[in-house]
């Protein structure tokens, strides 16, 4: 080998405008990288599925004698308490999934990971973004299998609803997705996910619509009941359950009561042309939450203004003194 | 993106500012967290074509200086220039000229080196077709380019080392950080990922900040930047070092400066 001749051509030092075709280019790399970590790792992939269809299979099957459900929206007729909890589980999946994917970042961070991907010669808010949407890709083919899987267990919404559901899967993602960012460059140890998993998982899921209808709730709890109705993980479910069933939310007849009083917060109200509302709070519930928590995720990660600068993290800094 | 340069007229065109400038310049960055200031007035520079090495113990404040210089957030005084391009105030053009091999393992393992090596050019926004190519060329210059399509799970340690560099190269960066890169290696594997970092000093005549706190690493002409409790107590050639610090060897240079033997705080 020539030791003289450079083996790499050189480049200028001059700055290279990044064009559509570079940010492109790395948006792909991003979500490639994840979905492809994602399915290499097998068992990951099974314990994603096998918690949920625990809960299908087991729970729900224990706890259909015990918890009646109404006709409530989107449903049209008595619905078995498996068919319930299917929008549910699938909130838990993206929960579950936001989580782990920053729990990665945490521990990405250890490794360097993390640092490798701010490194990056692009502003560090797309950088984010990319990653979330690769986590929500990830996210969307768990949740799809799931249904897959639910089907043969005679969940059985409309053909149409599949596709409907793909904006709301999407957007609950993003949403979580961004709570989750955030969270991440606030903990500063791995130990600390078992807090977030006590603390943040399992209230967030458990004060929700996802196993039972807020009005149940409400029989029990009042003060809980406020609190599911607050709970932004309540809208991401009961968006999903809307699109499942081809719908953005639940139609209101004005003349009348309310049909199930204490889904929504009763915001966000459209009339119909035949008479009713429909109701968007949660879709709009979902999308300001979404806004709110990657702006604020965004921030923590400023390298000048945000949490890291101020604390040192990740993996370098401070912690290393 | 209102003026969008095609690559090869800027690759063309040399730049004026940048050209004959050091690969790294760092004047008087100080950085605290808290009350505890880890760096204090740190100036440094790494010229092209120079292994530089930045020698100081745990806690000196070598990663606080390496956060700063790859903007894992922002240097609040002080300026630090990658090949000239202020890295506060110009991240994009700074961090494009900038190859950075982190302590911690960084590839997936789950992953091939090809797959990895991919990954990593798309961060820099390189399409895939040019990816393949550079990531061919990358495991060339690194001895590796017959394992491409393995998994990093299968690669003992020193050569994970090995494709890091190589994939730290793929932008053809002008200026190569390495954090403890040999920390946890055997000594054959030590040898060889340090002859690969030197080659590219002396052929691709890349600048090279190689931090480290063993003094073996140090050849008579290394250029040495000594970091002590977030000071830069000496920066210069090697024969220099030992004149100031009057002593025959790094080592008992290096003790006298700081009062510490470098070698006794191994990670």
């Amino acid at each position: 080998m020539n030791m003289e001749a450079p083996l790499i051509p050189a480049e200028s030092d001059a700055p290279r405008r990044h064009g559509l075709g570079a940010y492109m280019a790395c948006f792909r790399g991003i979500v490639w990288r994840e979905v492809l970590r994602f399915l290499y790792q097998r068992e990951r992939f099974f314990s994603a599925l096998v918690r949920p269809l625990v809960w299908l299979f087991i729970f729900a099957a224990g706890f259909r004698q015990v918890l009646g459900v109404s006709i409530i929206p989107p449903y049209t007729t008595y619905v078995l308490y498996e068919t319930f909890i299917t929008p549910g589980l699938i909130g838990m999946i993206l929960l579950f999934n936001a989580m782990q994917s920053s729990l990665s970042m945490v521990y990405d961070r250890e490794t360097g990971a993390m640092r490798t991907l701010l490194v990056a010669p692009f502003p560090r808010s797309f950088l984010l973004l990319s990653k979330l949407i690769g986590g929500v890709a990830v996210a969307c083919l768990q949740a799809y299998t799931f249904l897959a899987i639910a089907y043969f267990w005679d969940i059985q919404p409309p053909w149409m609803g599949y596709l409907t559901v793909f904006p709301a899967l999407v957007l609950s993602g993003l949403m979580l997705g961004a709570l989750a960012l955030l969270m991440s460059s606030l903990i500063r140890q791995l130990e600390n996910f078992a807090g977030v998993m006590n603390f943040v998982i399992f209230p967030m899921f458990f004060a929700s619509s996802a196993l039972y209808p807020l009005w149940r709730i409400r029989e029990g709890s009042p003060l809980l009941y406020e609190i599911a109705r607050f709970n932004p993980f309540t809208h991401a479910v009961e968006l999903i359950r809307f699109a499942l069933y081809g719908q953005v939310g639940a139609r209101i007849d004005p003349t009348m009561n309310p049909v199930e009083p204490g889904i929504s917060l009763d915001g966000v109200l459209i009339p119909l042309q035949s008479g009713e509302l429909l109701d968007l709070t949660h879709v709009t519930v979902v999308i300001l939450c979404t806004v709110l928590f990657l702006a604020a995720a965004v921030f923590a990660y400023n390298p000048s203004k945000g949490l890291i600068a101020r604390r040192g993290g990740p993996g370098g800094g401070a912690n290393a003194v | 993106m209102t003026t969008l340069a095609p690559q090869q007229e800027a690759a063309a065109a040399p730049d004026a500012d940048t050209a004959g400038t050091d690969a790294l310049v760092v004047t008087g960055v100080s950085h605290s967290f808290g009350e505890k200031q880890v760096l204090n007035d740190v100036s440094l520079a790494v010229p092209r074509g120079a292994f530089t090495v930045l020698l100081g113990l745990n806690g000196a404040g070598k990663s606080t200086l390496f956060a700063l210089i790859t903007r894992l957030y922002d240097n609040v005084s002080g300026e630090i220039r990658i090949l000239g391009h202020d890295v506060r105030r110009k991240p994009t053009a700074a961090l494009q000229r900038l190859g950075v091999v982190f302590q911690s393992r960084t590839l997936d393992s789950d992953l091939t080196l090809h797959q990895n090596l991919i990954y990593h050019a798309a961060l820099h926004g390189i399409r895939k077709a040019e990816a393949r190519k550079r990531a061919a060329e990358a495991l060339e210059v690194v001895g590796l380019a017959d394992r491409a399509n393995e998994k990093v799970r299968n690669l003992s340690g020193g050569q994970a080392r090995r494709v890091e560099i190589a994939r730290s190269l793929l932008h053809r960066p002008g200026l190569l950080l390495l954090d403890e890169a040999t920390v946890g290696l055997d000594i054959g594997s030590r040898e060889s990922v340090i002859s690969i970092v030197r080659d590219l000093v002396s052929r691709e005549h890349l600048g090279v900040l190689w931090a480290t706190h063993l003094i073996d690493e140090i050849k008579p002409s290394d250029r040495v930047v000594v970091l002590h409790k977030g000071r830069v107590l000496y920066t210069g050639s090697v024969p220099g070092l030992l004149e100031k610090a009057g002593q025959a060897t790094v080592s008992d240079a290096f003790r006298s400066m700081t009062g510490t033997s470098a070698n006794q705080e191994a990670a």
